[in-house]
């Protein structure tokens, strides 16, 4: 069985800027990690490995850099890595970037079970995941939080709604997107990370994985980020400054929040 | 394609247990205010079993016309199906806009729905405005980073799809006697692909921390560290009849359960006064926390972006003030 999960390289958390010129996040000089929802769909699919036998294929599209998440990936069990890198793959948003990830996977094998993570901490809109499933014409359950029973032709799991969960019998092959519930990941086994350090990663291109480059990166994408600007103070208030040590700041606050009706 | 042949507002009319859910009638009224700007109709989708009696009240809150798919296999969200579905009907009524609600339904086939019909989306989107030239949808989210908004369209695709997060717009008010078009639609139910079959469904047993109609919320940030930070937050909102919440680096940490969060990925709340406790403010989460009559912002950084907005600033530890408070309100119950 072949379980590939996506993953996604993202600039560390609290310090994503973006480029006010072209609308898209600085990446020059930001420290980039694997994104932290991700680490949760690898383990998941190591989990599945360590369950029936399997081969876990770690897939990212990213610049050259991205290489390192897909060695962590490695570290944390994945068995392979592939980077789908070309210039042509530049400004994707999530259709193109769906069109292109399920370009690269088609090429690499034919895979049972997909597994991205709920979302990523830069772009945080979860959406890459039901397009992708729509691109590789799979089933797909989003918000997995668990893996009842799985077996060669169907998967038994529970996926997160407002309040409460559904239980979702799918056949296979299927995508899922997975939630922070799910598991626990494990920290990379010294073993681990000796095969990652001598794994091959393998570059795929625009023409190796056969992608018709109107359809890739900022071509491919039909949305367009027409402006930015400053969130600022949408209703600005007069911002008064408790001062004093923390018996008279406790006092005076309690006395406003009284005089206007709260305790 | 030809965009002229797009026209008119759509919106996903989500239910549960056959009863319409507020976002739908949130998505009427923006729904509303960007038809009449287009001088188009509004309609609505509704894919239910025995729902078709709930058309009537889509109509009376602002609706032209309301496509009914009442099925037993459409009781509860199963992502072939409704998929499939509402890309027919797109592809048939060719709307201008679609927007659906940014709920775990909407967020789980909006994504495969764009992407079959090969048109944009955009995700959580907390405010829109239509340009009546070319009839692009300015779709504003929250961009990443601090204090930028980010405004996006989708120029040469229809229809245009957003997911529009829930306690945003106001739900659209009833007008008695407002007259609408109620189309019934079928489709091949017995022959409908459906790879991931619904089984059954499991009420949370944890209470759900239902924060989003909360007056008041006392929230923790990052700076909160522990888990007994939260439960000293908790006691301080059960003295002053308040929710509790948090922001995304506390719920990341596991110390507090994601139900909790408030801000993008979280909830979006509307209270009276929101006491941010040893949050920094980052847009992310204040996208979330609505338009508080008062802020208090108690944090040991008095330039971060939260400190900046409150109505109330305190500079200091939340572990030094929060007990201060509780004993002055104590005090003052005791004094009566």
């Amino acid at each position: 069985m072949n379980i590939v999960v996506c993953i996604k390289q993202v600039p560390k958390s609290d310090n994503i800027q973006l480029d006010e010129q072209t609308g898209k996040i600085k990446r020059d000089g930001v420290e980039a990690v694997l994104n932290h929802c991700d680490e949760y769909a690898i383990e998941e699919a190591v989990r599945l490995k360590e369950k029936l036998p399997a081969k876990v294929i770690a897939v990212t599209m990213g610049p050259p850099s991205a290489q390192s998440i897909l060695r962590e990936a490695i570290s944390r069990g994945a068995d392979e890595g592939f980077l789908l890198s070309d210039k042509a793959f530049g400004g994707a948003d999530v259709l193109a970037t769906a069109y292109t990830l399920s370009q690269g996977i088609k090429t690499i094998c034919s895979a049972n079970i997909i597994i991205c993570g709920k979302e990523s901490s830069d772009g945080e809109t979860s959406q890459v995941a039901p397009a992708l499933a729509h691109f590789l014409n799979v089933a797909c359950v989003p918000f997995v939080n668990k893996i009842d029973s799985i077996d060669s032709s169907a998967i038994k799991l529970e996926r997160v709604f407002e309040n409460g969960y559904a239980v979702i019998e799918s056949t296979l092959p299927v995508l899922i997107s997975v939630t922070k519930d799910i598991n626990i990941p494990r920290i990379a086994s010294l073993k681990g990370k000796m095969n990652a350090k001598k794994a091959e990663i393998k570059t795929l291109d625009i023409s190796a994985i056969n992608a018709d480059e109107n359809r890739t990166g900022l071509t491919g994408s039909p949305t367009r980020v027409a402006n930015m600007f400053s969130a600022g103070n949408a209703h600005p208030v007069s911002c008064e400054k408790l001062t004093g040590d923390a018996k008279s700041m406790a006092k005076s606050l309690v006395e406003k929040l009284s005089a206007a009706g709260i305790i | 394609m030809d965009k002229k042949l797009y026209k008119g507002v759509l919106i996903f009319a989500e239910q549960k247990n056959s009863n319409i859910e507020k976002i739908s009638y949130e998505l009427l009224n923006i729904g509303r205010q960007l038809a009449d700007k287009l001088s188009a109709d509004l309609s609505a989708v509704v894919l239910g079993k025995n729902i078709k009696n709930k058309s009537q009240e889509l109509i009376s809150r602002g609706c032209d016309k309301v496509y009914v798919y009442d099925n037993a296999v459409l009781e509860n969200f199963q992502q072939d199906i409704y998929t499939n579905i509402l890309s027919e009907l797109v592809e048939k009524q060719k709307p201008e806009i679609f927007l659906i609600g940014a709920t775990y339904t909407g967020c789980s086939f909006a994504p495969q729905l764009a992407a079959k019909l090969n048109t944009g989306l955009t995700a959580h989107v907390s405010s829109l405005e239509v340009d009546e030239t070319t009839k692009n949808l300015k779709q504003i989210r929250p961009a990443f980073g601090k204090t930028l908004m980010v405004n996006i369209i989708t120029p040469q695709h229809r229809p245009q799809i957003s997911t529009v997060k829930s306690n945003i717009f106001k739900p659209a008010v009833i007008v008695e006697n407002r007259k609408g078009e109620i189309i019934e639609c079928t489709a091949n139910y017995e022959n409908i692909l459906n790879r991931a079959k619904f089984v059954k469904f499991v009420k949370s047993e944890i209470i759900e921390t239902d924060i989003s109609d909360a007056e008041i919320v006392v929230a923790g940030g990052r700076g909160v560290g522990t888990a007994k930070g939260f439960e000293l937050l908790k006691e301080f909102a059960a003295l002053i009849g308040a929710k509790v919440g948090a922001s995304r680096p506390p719920v990341d940490c596991g110390l507090i359960p994601h139900s909790y969060q408030i801000g993008q990925t979280g909830k979006s709340i509307s209270p009276k006064i929101y006491i941010a406790c040893a949050i920094s403010g980052q847009i992310h989460h204040t996208i979330g926390i609505g338009n508080p009559d008062i802020i208090v912002a108690i944090n040991k950084d008095p330039d971060c972006p939260m400190m900046q907005r409150a109505t109330y600033a305190l500079q200091v530890d939340m572990y030094e003030i929060i007990p201060a408070i509780m004993m002055e309100i104590n005090k003052k119950n005791v004094l009566g």
